[in-house]
């Protein structure tokens, strides 16, 4: 029988400490391990061979040939990603991240790589107001330990049920099912799944979500590691600027997402 | 450690920590009373009665019980005749789903306890309910299912404290159990250490009264080997 969760966590806590121990530790200058999620189409999933791929993998990929640095890209769980980074599991979260200000308190940032926002997505022919009033006693979902989690929690939660996911796919595997009656998403991940197969049948609610600040996605970092944040920041804008950051932004939305 | 994170979301913690229990204790209730006919049909003579038990028990225990948990949460939802029948008023609900893939899975491992204790009666006993007649039902009633209860007892104590502890998986299917809550609330405040740890200190309480109450149940239903004579009384020479 499995306690799968609760190893994982003690796993996680063995890591916290080994990291406070060896804390002091530099690490080898160009060898970079950046994590990522794997479960965030078009940002970062799995091929059918099971590589990473997606936007923050290429960009990943594109800012490493660019500091000319060794680069391993390893998968790790959505919620437990910035215990990991503390924890020396990998030295860096390319995954859409959004900065926020609980985050920071855990981890630094790099200059933002792109700007989200949040919408609601619900089923087509079925009317889906967004405002508070009108959400009355709906069944809400989205992604645990995210910025579309944490507005529904915050913003609606007294008026809705909240259905919190381990990953995007299953929060929309149960709109589909009509478990949900809507889910709110990151806009461009719910962009690139309403063209899919699975996505017909459904389509953006009411207007673009405005959280309080705009939401900017960074590369997450431990704090302390001033070198590594000033080469990813001047790797980053030496990508957008001999066009290599369109090209790839090109691969995956008509429109610049920067 | 920050104990006033601690401290702050102790109640959330109690709260998931009430929703793991009414899992536990839902199934686990459900799951005795399917265990026991089902380990009376895998204990029986007749080859073609065993098949049913046989294959419901090797499934059950052949498979891990996460993908028990997604087979009945996002399996069953796949089907259109699912979400358009009756069914689907039960099956909508996660909390539910967690209580049917709970009982399943207990009730399989609980009756092949059963089952062994069953078998592990002494013959002798069989044989004098035989002697007095007693019909096949008598004889499971008054004999069999008393001494299986107490020959199983210490394994199946055993079994639900595994349950309570594999009950940590309906955090998957968005339940805020124990393990859910804490989940929930370290993905906001960024303090696993704290959480995971207060999150095990009330698993471990939780895991503590299941032992204890097996362990009353244990003295009174085997007391026979609990029994120790008074020698004062038995008017014997002292050496």
């Amino acid at each position: 029988m499995s306690v799968r969760k609760i190893i994982a966590a003690v796993t996680l806590v063995a890591g916290a400490f080994a990291g406070t121990l060896i804390g002091t530790q530099a690490f080898a200058g160009d060898k970079i391990r950046i994590a990522t999620e794997g479960a965030y189409a078009p940002f970062n999933m799995k091929n059918e061979q099971g590589e990473l791929v997606g936007f923050d993998v290429e960009i990943a990929k594109a800012l490493c040939a660019e500091m000319k640095a060794d680069c391993t890209i390893v998968e790790q769980d959505w919620d437990g990603m910035i215990p990991a980074l503390k924890g020396r599991k990998f030295d860096a979260i390319v995954a859409s991240m959004s900065i926020t200000k609980e985050r920071l308190q855990a981890v630094d940032f790099t200059d933002p790589y792109y700007t989200n926002a949040l919408a609601f997505v619900g089923p087509k022919g079925v009317e889906l107001k967004t405002d508070k009033a009108s959400l009355k006693g709906k069944t809400l979902g989205a992604q645990r330990a995210t910025i579309a989690g944490q507005y529904l929690e915050d913003e609606l939660g007294d008026v809705v049920s909240v259905k919190l996911y381990d990953t995007q796919d299953n929060a929309y595997l149960d709109m589909a099912t009509g478990r949900l009656d809507g889910l709110v998403s990151d806009k461009f991940p719910a962009y690139d799944w309403l063209r899919t197969d699975e996505g017909q049948g459904f389509e953006f609610k009411g207007e673009t979500i405005k959280t309080e600040s705009v939401d900017k996605i960074g590369i997450a970092i431990r704090h302390g590691q001033d070198d590594l944040k000033a080469n990813f920041n001047k790797a980053l804008k030496a990508i957008v600027e001999n066009g290599t950051y369109d090209a790839i932004n090109a691969k995956y939305f008509p429109f610049s997402i920067y | 450690m920050n104990w006033e994170i601690i401290i702050q979301y102790y109640p959330k913690l109690l709260e998931g920590a009430l929703l793991t229990l009414e899992l536990v204790v839902i199934s686990g209730v459900i799951g005795v009373l399917m265990a026991v006919p089902i380990a009376l049909l895998r204990a029986s003579k007749t080859p073609w009665v065993r098949v049913f038990p046989f294959c419901f028990i090797y499934f059950f225990r052949g498979t891990p019980l996460l993908i028990q948990i997604f087979l009945i949460y996002y399996g069953a939802s796949q089907f259109e005749a699912v979400r358009d029948s009756v069914l689907w008023v039960v099956l909508k609900e996660p909390y539910w789903c967690a209580i049917i893939a709970f009982t399943l899975n207990t009730a399989a491992y609980s009756a092949e306890l059963f089952r062994g204790a069953i078998q592990a009666i002494p013959k002798g006993e069989l044989e004098a309910a035989d002697a007095f007649g007693m019909s096949w039902l008598l004889k499971t009633r008054r004999i069999v299912i008393p001494r299986a209860f107490g020959i199983a007892l210490p394994a199946y104590g055993n079994e639900v404290v595994l349950m309570l502890k594999s009950s940590a998986l309906a955090s998957t299917i968005t339940l805020l159990d124990l393990t859910g809550m804490a989940r929930t609330i370290q993905a906001r405040t960024y303090t696993p250490v704290e959480l995971f740890t207060a999150a095990g200190v009330i698993y471990l309480v939780m895991a503590a009264v299941v032992i204890g109450l097996f362990r009353l149940m244990e003295n009174r239903f085997n007391r026979y080997q609990y029994y120790k004579p008074n020698v004062d009384q038995l008017n014997v020479d002292k050496p």
